[in-house]
């Protein structure tokens, strides 16, 4: 019996091996359908990210370019205009620094001592000097959405200040010691980022030495906490805690990326007085560090004629802002400007409130009054004047001109005027481009420097640009930041260029990784990278590429819909037979001819263009398809909202400069001339009525001035895609419930929203409880994501565990 | 034999095909390529890593195999690869791929019925491991990054484990949007 059982199961289990093996090779089969099958579904997903990331890179390009506008338009202003005496102040303010003081003025400005801190302050709070446990005690404090205390946030600026002016221009580090150095490229007020890094790589010590290159803020929502956290370990590790200045540690870039706006919101009452100290203590951060006299770290790059012997040499804290040239030193001012610090700002630093065009005829204000008109007319005058050729007005910048007019636009500036004094000397003017190189440039594949007309400053600088620079100064390698990359960081120049980006998910979440490096003795790059995932927690891969492309995609439709006018003359160019049809090839050179965007549009047309008949698409619909939903401002012309929309960073960043007491309202007459100067160098007609009816649709209190922010929004003139995550159009709407939900199909809203108060009313104090001042100022809702829903909520995320995705990159060769 | 002459054939008719098809299609369809091809075209200069040639093939529509590629890719690199494939090569040989159709794409039913075979136990679904070790192992097998990836998109998070109908319905759907 066993037998014949065993012998029965010997035949079944032949039989079962042929049956296996059948088996095994369908599966093989299987197998190999299956991941044909998802190479091809992840090599589309690849195809979309990638896109998606040009998308986001253009964008960037064109948002880039709204400096050059501005700076034209400033131009424009300093070229043609003959202020009336109404507009006279207005004009005059925009072109000068606006305050002053003596020593004893300024310290007595930034005091902080008569600054009291409530007992139900719950943050920390400072001694100083200022040590380890009180350093970490900081980050801590950030990580659970704690706010410093202004009065402390001044006292640790003014240390900061104080120490910032002994150091040189140039750091030098070494690796002796066995000792690595880390390094991190821009942060843009991204906290999780720096966060992240100090979890995985530990905070700055005595064994940790630390380099960061710049643009710590802007964008980001967290910008002065990062400053706070910075400043504070190089107080405590002076040694080991090395800042390089990046192009937006710059007080005029900050009002138009945020950063002034986040100072305002956070600190109501001494917000103003931070910014001021900030922008010296930004004028006084070092330029470039050296490492074992080895390896450069800057901020933007280098230029055929970057000279770090001249570097050592400059003032540095002479240029405030790479919009506002230094003034030249005059020798009548000795009175006023006795301290060679101060020579370079104006005088008058009194209380401010009310129109610059309207000023009140007594005190500070006329003196102020006469001072500025006697500058104007002195510009005005040399305007006219010979010595001024014609410069920047179109596209075509060469650095030449544009240093030449920071030349001109300088000594237009100064206060005594001598129509032949060229006192802003050749000096001055290297010293300048030096550092603006030094802070703005990029590098290019091609040989060669070309001044960087993307930026408007600085330039692109080639491989052999590279090479020659690292010979003469005897480095080996270039380490800077300044440009998104998807990886966090990439080499280039022959590996002797390293770019490296620490803020992940830049553009949008998902967008990039971020990335820093460490340096041992041996100077071979040790690259950690992350993804700050709290905001994707949850989201598959593919999830998270569909996210990222909706938001790009929806920042697409909106350009296209903002440059209507423009694309449908050029399709009625094509279309000379009126058939309202044009064909996907037309389509896409008319949009590249428009846009200058350089996008494959071919490949972005199934989720641009919804449907075609025969190939054709009825372009008509297609832009009723772009545009908004409700046409609730249809009595605001079509090319007026294109134009506004257009120009919405200078008319903002102009707003703000007038906003002279940073209360965040202008009045209405200032509010009217900007408009009107605007029209006049964009020679477009703009009829009072319009301007009224844009004031009364944002004058919500009623008290004839008008909120920026409000406007900004209301007409969707905010940048959505950027990663602001202030107030938030869609919290606006959510908050008013007569108007719709966004909804995932591609609509732009262009409707002036019936306006909710976003901020609570200023307080007396600044107690910074823990949550809530965050959240009615900067909680986001983020447009929830349409496929999973239920990411309608900005998860600020802080604990630093759920960060994951840290991956570890061997070092090359 | 017979598969040669047949073979042939098909070759004799997609010349034809050549023929017939009017400029219109061709230029629309090299449109197409180019577009594709500039997406990964990092430095503006019509080259591409050719590491990146499969995802581009991919991204066409076209549904070749590793080994497919590897053959495409042989035919494209130089005598002397640079790691470089440059445009003027890359279009006739996708131009080709393309108005032949090769490398058709697998259906919706197709691919169930694969997922089916790998369910042995006819359960309905599949745990992470069996795919995993079909997929890593068996045929052109995945990288650790690729496995992660799927199955970052096909585990239900509730009961970790694939519903493979569902993700299938799921993944073709998306194709289509």
């Amino acid at each position: 019996m066993k037998t014949t059982a065993f012998i029965a199961n010997l035949f079944n289990s032949s039989l079962f091996i042929s049956d296996l093996s059948r088996v095994l090779l369908k599966a093989m089969k299987a197998a190999v359908l299956i991941q044909r099958w998802y190479r091809q579904y992840a090599a589309r997903m690849e195809v979309r990210r990638r896109y998606t990331w040009n998308i986001f890179q253009s964008m960037e390009y064109a948002d880039l370019q709204d400096q050059i506008k501005l700076y034209n338009f400033l131009g424009y202003l300093m070229d043609n205009f003959t202020p009336s005496s109404t507009e006279r102040n207005l004009i005059s303010h925009i072109f000068r620094e606006n305050e002053v003081c003596r020593d004893a003025e300024w310290e007595r400005y930034f005091s902080y001592n008569n600054i009291t801190v409530p007992d139900i302050y719950s943050g920390p709070r400072l001694t100083f000097p200022l040590d380890m446990d009180q350093a970490a005690h900081l980050v801590e404090a950030f990580k659970n959405k704690q706010q410093l205390h202004s009065r402390y946030v001044l006292q640790l600026l003014l240390e900061t200040w104080k120490l910032l002016r002994v150091l040189p221009n140039i750091n030098r580090v070494s690796t002796c010691h066995s000792k690595e150095i880390t390094i991190c490229g821009d942060l843009h007020g991204q906290l999780e980022d720096l966060l992240l890094i100090f979890y995985k790589n530990g905070m700055p010590s005595l064994e940790k030495p630390y380099v960061f290159n710049g643009d710590y803020v802007d964008r980001g929502k967290d910008s002065i906490e990062i400053l706070l956290i910075l400043f504070a370990f190089l107080l405590v590790f002076p040694g080991d805690v090395y800042l390089n200045r990046g192009n937006h540690e710059d007080h005029i870039i900050n009002l138009r990326y945020g950063f002034t706006k986040e100072v305002l919101n956070k600190y109501k009452l001494h917000g103003k007085r931070i910014l001021k100290l900030l922008q010296k203590i930004f004028s006084w951060l070092p330029l470039v560090t050296v490492i074992d006299q080895r390896v450069l770290i800057v901020h933007g790059g280098i230029s055929d004629t970057t000279d770090l012997a001249l570097i050592a040499r400059v003032d540095r804290h002479r240029y405030v802002s790479a919009l506002r040239p230094p003034k030249k030193k005059t020798p009548s001012r000795t009175n006023v400007y006795a301290d060679s610090e101060r020579y370079d700002e104006m005088i008058i630093c009194k209380n401010r409130r009310g129109s610059l065009t309207f000023p009140k005829p007594f005190g500070a204000r006329e003196s102020f009054q006469r001072r500025s008109l006697q500058d104007f007319s002195s510009t005005v005058a040399r305007t006219l004047g010979e010595e001024f050729e014609v410069r920047r007005r179109q596209a075509e910048f060469s650095l030449s001109s544009f240093s030449k007019s920071h030349r001109i636009l300088s000594s237009a500036l100064s206060s005594d005027s001598e129509p032949e004094s060229s006192e802003f000397t050749d000096t001055g003017n290297d010293e300048w481009k030096q550092i603006l190189d030094l802070l703005w440039s990029d590098p290019m594949s091609h040989d060669g420097c070309i001044p960087n007309e993307v930026r408007g400053g600085g330039c692109y600088w080639g491989p052999d640009v590279t090479e020659g620079f690292l010979n003469r100064h005897n480095l080996q390698l270039i380490i800077r930041s300044h440009e998104c990359k998807q990886d966090g960081y990439e080499f280039c120049h022959n590996r002797k260029v390293l770019t490296l980006f620490s803020a992940s998910n830049y553009y949008e979440v998902g967008s990039n990784r971020g990335a820093f490096v460490r340096l041992g003795p041996d100077l071979v790059p040790y690259f950690v990278q992350y993804q700050a995932t709290s905001m994707t927690r949850g989201l598959s891969f593919p999830q998270n590429v569909k996210r990222t492309e909706h938001t790009a995609l929806k920042v697409l439709r909106e350009q296209l819909f903002v440059h209507k006018s423009d694309l449908l003359s050029a399709f009625q160019e094509i279309d000379k037979e009126n058939t309202g049809l044009i064909c996907l090839n037309d389509w896409a050179s008319a949009i590249e001819r428009v846009l200058h965007l350089d996008l494959p549009w071919r490949v972005l047309h199934p989720q641009l263009v919804s449907s075609t008949t025969d190939g054709k698409l009825d372009y008509h619909g297609w832009f009723r398809d772009l545009a908004l939903k409700k046409p609730s401002s249809e009595h605001i012309e079509q090319t007026m909202l294109e134009t506004l929309y257009r120009h919405r960073s200078t008319l903002e960043t102009i707003f703000r400069i007038v906003d002279t007491d940073n209360s965040g309202l202008i009045t209405f007459e200032d509010f009217r001339q900007t408009l009107k100067l605007l029209s006049a160098y964009l020679k477009m007609e703009i009829s009072d009525e319009v301007i009224n009816e844009l004031v009364i649709s944002t004058d919500t209190n009623n008290d004839g001035s008008i909120d920026i922010d409000e406007f900004m929004e209301a007409f969707r003139l905010v940048d959505k895609s950027r990663l602001e995550r202030g107030k938030s159009l869609l919290k606006l709407m959510q908050d008013n419930q007569s108007l719709p939900q966004e909804t995932e199909s591609p609509q732009t809203v262009y409707s002036t929203a019936p306006q909710t108060s976003q901020c609570p009313a200023s307080q007396p104090a600044d107690p910074p409880v823990s949550n809530t001042t965050d959240s009615a100022c900067s909680q986001t809702a983020n447009p929830p994501a349409s496929q999973t829903g239920s990411l309608t909520e900005d998860c600020p995320a802080s604990q630093t565990e759920d960060l994951c995705h840290i991956s570890v990159v061997v070092p090359p060769q | 034999e017979v598969t040669e002459t047949s073979k042939k054939s098909i070759v004799t008719f997609s010349e034809i095909h050549h023929f017939l098809l009017s400029d219109t299609i061709i230029t629309e369809t090299q449109k197409r390529i180019s577009n594709a091809f500039d997406v990964f075209d990092h430095e503006s200069n019509k080259t591409v890593d050719v590491r990146e040639i499969g995802t581009i093939i991919r991204s066409l529509g076209c549904f070749p195999s590793e080994a497919d590629l590897h053959d495409i890719i042989a035919e494209l690199e130089e005598e002397e690869p640079t790691g470089f494939v440059r445009y003027e090569k890359f279009l006739p040989t996708m131009t080709k791929i393309l108005l032949e159709r090769k490398f058709r794409p697998i259906t919706e039913d197709l691919l169930l019925q694969a997922f089916e075979v790998l369910d042995q136990q006819k359960k309905g679904h599949l745990e992470p491991e069996e795919l995993t070790k079909y997929l890593t192992q068996e045929g052109e097998p995945f990288t650790q990054e690729e496995m992660d990836e799927m199955l970052s998109a096909a585990v239900d998070p509730d009961k970790n484990v694939i519903l493979y109908k569902d993700f299938v319905s799921m993944m073709t759907f998306d194709d289509t949007r």
